[in-house]
């Protein structure tokens, strides 16, 4: 079996599974947010008035933890009132992990994932959001599901799976300069299709994952939700041992794939000779080579998100903005406080505020077209962000062109689309 | 069941046009119905005064898990989506939820459906017939788990 069967099978007492199988696995950690929060809540409230179950108690509150991200500062009384509503019910129910915004450490729900060591190798991991599939770059099978499926996990401790076919995407070679993880999964969903992966496990190995930091492969899963994937998945190594053990994690039963582990598709990578990529309104599909899309005229540099404020995000952006001067709207908003941190403590900030950007809090913001930077009607944007379907981040016929920070930093100094490598 | 059709020819269509962003704030299932498809379709609103199905293409649903997108088609009076093909999410939350039937066809059966038509659905026996243009088509049975979440009135309300 590969590491998402053996995953699977374990949380479900099998010895063996095969693709298409269909399980009860037990649940090992459950996300929720601002979002499929107060979904929760709703649904446990309509069940409970139709007599359908009772909510006195959750399976286990110790396994759930809640962000507050996608409305957070709070943009109006409805998502004020949604925080308030959260909080009643992690404390109701005995939720002792919650990262409220404006106390200590919060940030984005997938980025909390890694960043707090919330999610260990080898676990089963659930959550209220479709970019769960993140933190599978831990070595864990990690999937996104709606606010319904969440709530019966809460209550029951387990659910229904299918037991995906994997596609193994062997990545060989070190990334360029000027080249990011971001580059390479726009590649492959250039390649592959945003139905390319749908309802599969995409599996990420060879010597160019093993040379990837935990951060840049956190970005590679973290956009298989853009090809459809189930879950995205790399098996754990020292780097991943080491980065939980950072955050006092070091107890857990990793999982690898078995010699004769089987996948539907390998794909095949050489990254050596890989350019800075960008996505075009408005599917994540529609790749090119940011050399042939050079000179678009843009408005914003979006520079935020699960996919790109993770701290060598920041780092890339600095390098670029070091010095120099933005020419159009420049918004930066760290994935968590804890980065936000060590991007003070190291200098990132400051570079960026003197580079004229604005610095701003953790949330999802714009990134969804919630607030915070949300786009006028022809608005063009280069993003950091993992979407750009029309009205993602803001009015339908806004533009957003997805990249990696570098390019986002790069085409920040010359407003236009821009190849770092051209600065 | 039985109903008017309305089709969207295209691919891809995702949970930010069918639900946008900004309404993900709000639960209550009648105000969400309020943006059903107002990110491509400002016209929805008055075609599903007279119409219960969407017929559509590959990957329908794709994109974010919001639950609101299921909720606010169904809450809009849509019973049954009949496309090529489901992102995974969408399709969960559609069957766990119990909001709307959601069918997989043939693309034979996509080409031969238009805008408007009366089709009858039949999970039972796994045959759509259109009366409007009197012909039947199959659709792809539901797996067995899916089939009796259905029939169990969602997820909840199944007993394994």
């Amino acid at each position: 079996m590969n590491i998402t069967e053996k995953i699977l099978a374990r949380a479900s007492g099998k010895d063996m599974l095969e693709p298409g199988d269909v399980i009860f696995a037990n649940v090992d950690k459950i996300m929720l947010h601002d979002v499929s929060g107060p979904g929760v809540i709703k649904t446990f409230e309509k069940l409970e008035k139709d007599g359908v179950v009772k909510v006195d108690k959750l399976f286990d509150p110790s396994m759930v933890w809640v962000a507050e991200d996608h409305f957070v500062p709070s943009v109006d009384k409805i998502s004020a009132e949604n925080i308030v509503q959260l909080s009643k019910f992690t404390k109701k129910f005995g939720i002792t992990k919650h990262f409220k915004y404006g106390l200590g450490q919060y940030g984005i729900c997938h980025t909390l994932s890694h960043e707090e060591g919330l999610v260990s190798p080898g676990e089963l991991y659930i959550g209220g959001d479709s970019h769960t599939n993140t933190t599978g770059a831990l070595g864990a099978f990690a999937c996104g599901l709606g606010h319904t499926d969440v709530a019966y996990v809460l209550l029951n401790g387990n659910l229904w799976f299918k037991v995906p076919e994997t596609l193994y995407f062997k990545i060989n070679g070190k990334l360029p300069e000027h080249v990011m993880a971001k580059d390479l999964i726009l590649k492959i969903i250039g390649d592959i299709t945003t139905e390319g992966g749908a309802g599969h496990a995409m599996q990420f190995g060879g010597n160019g994952i093993s040379d990837m930091s935990v951060e840049s492969r956190l970005t590679l899963t973290n956009m298989t939700t853009e090809a459809g994937a189930k879950n995205g998945i790399i098996e754990p190594d020292q780097k991943v041992f080491d980065y939980l053990s950072e955050r006092g994690v070091t107890e857990y039963d990793a999982v690898y794939d078995d010699d004769d582990a089987q996948y539907k598709k390998t794909y095949e990578y050489d990254v050596t000779e890989l350019e800075p990529l960008v996505a075009k309104p408005f599917s994540p599909q529609n790749v090119s080579v940011v050399q042939e899309t050079t000179g678009i005229e843009l408005d914003k540099s979006y520079i935020g998100s699960c996919t790109g404020a993770k701290y060598e995000d920041l780092e890339a952006v600095a390098k670029i903005l070091k010095g120099k001067k933005v020419k159009i709207r420049t918004e930066i908003l760290p994935a968590a406080i804890s980065i936000y941190k060590k991007a003070t403590e190291n200098g990132l900030t400051q570079i960026f505020i003197d580079a004229g950007a604005v610095v701003g809090p953790p949330t999802c913001g714009a990134c969804c077209g919630a607030h915070m930077g949300v786009l006028a009607k022809d608005e063009v944007c280069v993003s950091t962000t993992n979407r750009n379907f029309p009205g993602r981040m803001g009015h339908v016929e806004s533009k957003t062109y997805l990249t990696s920070p570098l390019v986002a930093a790069a085409s920040a100094v010359t407003g236009k689309l821009t190849d770092p490598r051209d600065l | 069941m039985k109903g008017k059709v309305i089709k969207y020819e295209q691919d891809n269509i995702d949970t930010d046009v069918i639900l946008p962003g900004p309404y993900l704030k709000l639960h209550e299932h009648a105000e969400l119905a309020e943006h059903a498809m107002e990110g491509m379709d400002p016209d929805f609103h008055s075609k599903v005064k007279e119409a219960n199905i969407i017929v559509t293409g590959k990957n329908f649903g794709c994109g974010s898990s919001r639950e609101h997108a299921p909720i606010a088609l169904s809450a809009s009076g849509i019973e049954a989506i009949l496309a090529l093909s489901f992102a995974r999410i969408f399709y969960r939350n559609s069957v766990d939820g119990a909001y709307l039937l959601p069918i997989e066809i043939d693309e034979k059966t996509y080409s031969a459906i238009s805008e408007k038509d009366e089709l009858e659905i039949d999970t039972n026996t796994n045959v759509i017939k259109n009366i409007t243009k009197n012909q039947t088509y199959s659709m792809k049975p539901f797996p067995d788990l899916i089939g009796k979440i259905i029939e169990a009135g969602g997820l909840f309300k199944y007993k394994p």
